[in-house]
């Protein structure tokens, strides 16, 4: 029959319009604008509305994101900091669009490299968010962000991230992804026994 | 290919050519070297006698200091046979090779490609004209002595960076100023772009001449911006009413020359750079890359990499199919509630991707010998969750709401068709070559990785419309919930990565072509490594811009409004037809 294409098309577009306030119903106030609320909303088996209200509401973020790396520091209880960066060059020489340049130290007494980085920058402009620095770093020292809201006035200006604004502590890094940071802290340490050990 | 059969074609090839087809005996390659004069009459031996209908991809390399070209060419059978692969040399500074467009016209824009970027002249070619780059180009970009802008090493890493790296902005060193290469007696200044008369000569042309032009034909332009070209495409169409006469499509103007930049960057380098290629399917794009070059390293990589290989391919070709129908829709004037549905489930795919990968769209997932990390129990209840329970009934809603909708209907069967043996002497591939009733999908006709072991089926169409290619994407995606649920229960654990990650890995000398069937048809990586950590040759071949040469075809004849659709159906990611 001529129209019952249409008319059965129309009738899931309904459902659908419908299904928003069932939920709305059915699920009350904490359907919106709480965690479980939109956890409940990206879930496999959500039903009728399924955007979010950002920036008021925001996704949850998966601790494998990955945006614009940073450098670790660590703090000992005196606050004394060190850098774990050892200005290897390895990130720098795996970055496929080449954004970080690194200015490696020198002791001005003998001459010889000091394995910490003297200048360290991330053209965050071309930066491709691909993670290799990351991953290919042997001492865990670059890291992926999580933060993604960089907008800024004037990007001629901001966006050669320098050493001051890439270096961020281990506990934030221990924050945005426990799970990581636990496993590279056991394998320290591991290592740490064994070198020990063999002394 | 077995030995045997090698065997039987060189002596066949022999027999036939009088010893003048050599086998390429260079280590690492394959293949063999035609000469230039006997090319057509080669290609047609080949098509007509041996029965390799289906021409795959045409490039040139150029080996720079010896001061040659080299034109490669693969094909192989749609009946399923591993790829083979001939080549022919030309003189650099003087090339010229028989254009192989009379016998395979799939061949049409890899050969504009090829003279575009490589200046390899071929003779004979109906219209040979810069596809990419711009009339006030100077030089060949892809030759091994053409030098960007603010050119500054060959091969990274750049020595620049480090170990005195200065920080600096790339965007500061870029204005066009020097460090600029023009042809002679061109001025920017006084300079009024031509291309259109070319173009427009070749519309015109192929009607018979500015001479048979009417006056009731108009030639009118769709695009470069416009809504339904799905980006900046632009489709130059002469007019006889309401009704396409002539149809010439105009693309470059997301041109980045992927290759040469692949070309620079090392092995691992490029992978990142594939992402941005089609940059809906993403995984599949990285799956393709990385089975090239595993093939030149000899690597495999363990189970368990394989499968999550395939269930993320797998998941990429559902998000990339029900975008596609949703688009399509727009196209037809269906605005954005079929397209917000099929993004809706992409949404929860990319989800998955995220979780996995650490990023929606440009995943970086695989690496050579394996992925990047395992993927979690958690993740993997989260995909059975979304394969099992929800995709299969959204599918079918798809379906309810669509396939018989009286107007979808009406404005799809019968438009845009295209016969078996055009889809296939146009090199078509994915749904187009599927929708014209040829059963060939290279998961099956020449099958990589673990897909041997699946049971799914080819969906076919029989018509070879419009219709026929929005069903066989909807039946492709249930093949595929049918894999993954497979995959899902067979997935061993165990490590994901063979040998160690490495930042430089070795890549021995040699050629290889690997291809994957991604959601728009057959993506190959052609890649040829002399042993150093750059690849000497860097090759895609896009499945959307070469099923963009069918476009022409399937839209003379129909009228305006249906080459929106025709378009949509083909389903273009300009970021993969420009490259």
């Amino acid at each position: 029959m001529n129209g019952s294409g249409i008319i059965s098309g129309l009738w899931i577009t309904f459902r659908h319009l419908m299904n928003t306030y069932i939920q709305d119903f059915q699920k009350g106030r904490k359907h919106y604008y709480t965690k479980e609320g939109i956890a409940d909303r990206c879930a496999a088996d959500t039903k009728g509305i399924f955007s979010i209200q950002y920036p008021e509401e925001r996704l949850s973020i998966p601790e494998n994101f990955r945006f614009i790396p940073f450098l670790v520091y660590r703090e000992d209880g005196n606050g004394n900091k060190s850098i774990l960066c050892t200005s290897c060059g390895i990130c720098a020489k795996v970055c496929p669009p080449q954004c970080i340049s690194i200015k490696r130290t020198t002791d001005p007494n003998t001459g010889r490299p000091v394995p910490t980085p003297a200048e360290f920058y991330i053209d965050v402009d071309i930066c491709m968010n691909c993670g290799f620095c990351a991953e290919y770093c042997p001492f865990d020292a670059i890291k992926m962000d999580h933060d993604f809201e960089l907008s800024v006035v004037d990007n001629r200006k901001s966006n050669l991230f320098d050493m001051k604004t890439l270096l961020k502590p281990e506990t934030y890094y221990a924050k945005i992804r426990p799970t990581y940071f636990a496993e590279e802290e056991s394998s320290r340490r591991e290592k740490e026994a064994a070198k020990k050990a063999k002394e | 290919m077995t030995e045997a059969v090698v065997n039987d074609i060189t002596l066949l090839l022999n027999e036939k050519f009088n010893l003048r087809v050599i086998p390429d005996s260079r280590p690492g390659y394959s293949g063999y070297i035609v000469p230039g004069d006997i090319l057509l009459s080669f290609c047609i031996f080949l098509k007509t006698e041996l029965g390799f209908d289906y021409l795959s991809s045409v490039t040139g390399v150029d080996y720079f200091p010896e001061q040659r070209m080299e034109v490669v060419y693969h094909v192989y059978k749609t009946a399923g046979c591993p790829v083979f692969c001939f080549k022919t040399t030309t003189d650099r500074e003087n090339s010229s090779v028989p254009s192989i467009v009379s016998v395979y016209p799939g061949a049409e824009f890899q050969e504009r490609e090829a003279w575009d970027l490589l200046g390899i002249r071929f003779e004979g070619h109906p219209d040979l004209r810069r596809i990419f780059m711009w009339e006030g180009f100077n030089g060949f970009p892809l030759r091994k002595d053409w030098h960007e802008p603010y050119f500054e090493e060959d091969f990274k890493p750049l020595k620049s960076r480090w170990p005195d790296g200065h920080g600096f902005r790339a965007e500061d060193s870029n204005h066009f100023h020097d460090n600029i290469e023009l042809p002679a007696g061109f001025n920017p200044d006084s300079f009024t772009p031509e291309d259109e008369e070319p173009l427009y000569k070749t519309l015109l042309g192929s009607l018979g001449g500015e001479k048979g032009l009417k006056t009731d034909q108009i030639v009118v332009n769709l695009g470069p911006q416009h809504p339904s070209t799905h980006g900046v495409f632009r489709m130059a169409v002469v007019l006889e009413g309401e009704t396409i006469v002539e149809l010439k499509p105009v693309m470059g103007y997301l041109h980045r020359n992927h290759e040469k930049i692949g070309e620079r960057n090392t092995f691992i380098q490029n992978m990142p750079y594939t992402d941005r290629l089609d940059y809906i399917t993403s995984m599949s794009n990285n799956f393709g890359y990385a089975i090239t070059v595993e093939k030149l390293m000899g690597i495999k990589p363990p189970e368990r990499a394989e499968y999550i290989r395939v269930i993320m391919a797998e998941l990429t070709r559902i998000s990339s199919h029900m975008m596609n129908i949703g688009f399509m829709m727009n196209d037809l004037g269906a605005f954005f509630t079929p397209a917000l549905y099929g993004l809706e489930e992409r949404e929860l795919i990319l989800d998955i991707f995220e979780a996995v990968s650490g990023s929606r769209m440009m995943c970086n997932y695989f690496r050579f010998g394996g992925v990047f990390k395992d993927v979690s129990d958690t993740i993997l209840a989260k995909i059975k969750a979304l394969v099992e329970n929800r995709l299969p009934g959204k599918i079918d809603d798809f379906d309810r709401y669509l396939t018989n909708n009286e107007i979808l209907m009406s404005r799809c069967i019968g438009v845009g068709v295209l016969t078996r043996e055009q889809a296939i002497s146009l090199s078509t591939t994915g749904p187009i070559l599927r929708a014209s009733g040829i059963k060939h999908d290279l998961r099956k006709a020449d099958p990589y990785s673990i897909y041997d072991r699946f049971e799914f089926d080819i969906p076919v169409g029989t018509h070879g419309d419009v219709y026929d290619r929005y069903k066989i994407r909807l039946e492709e995606v249930r093949q595929s919930l049918r894999i993954i649920k497979q995959a899902l229960k067979d997935i061993p654990t165990g490590p994901i990565m063979t040998g160690k990650p490495q930042y430089m890995v070795r890549v021995p000398a040699g050629e290889s072509y690997g291809h994957v069937e991604g959601p728009k048809g057959e993506l190959g990586y052609y890649v040829i490594s002399n042993g150093k950590p750059n690849p000497f040759r860097y090759h895609v071949r896009a499945p959307s811009f070469i099923n963009l040469t069918s476009l022409a075809k399937m839209s003379v004849g129909e009228k305006i409004a249906d080459v929106i659709v025709i378009l949509g159906a083909i389903d273009i990611i300009l970021g993969e037809v420009d490259r």
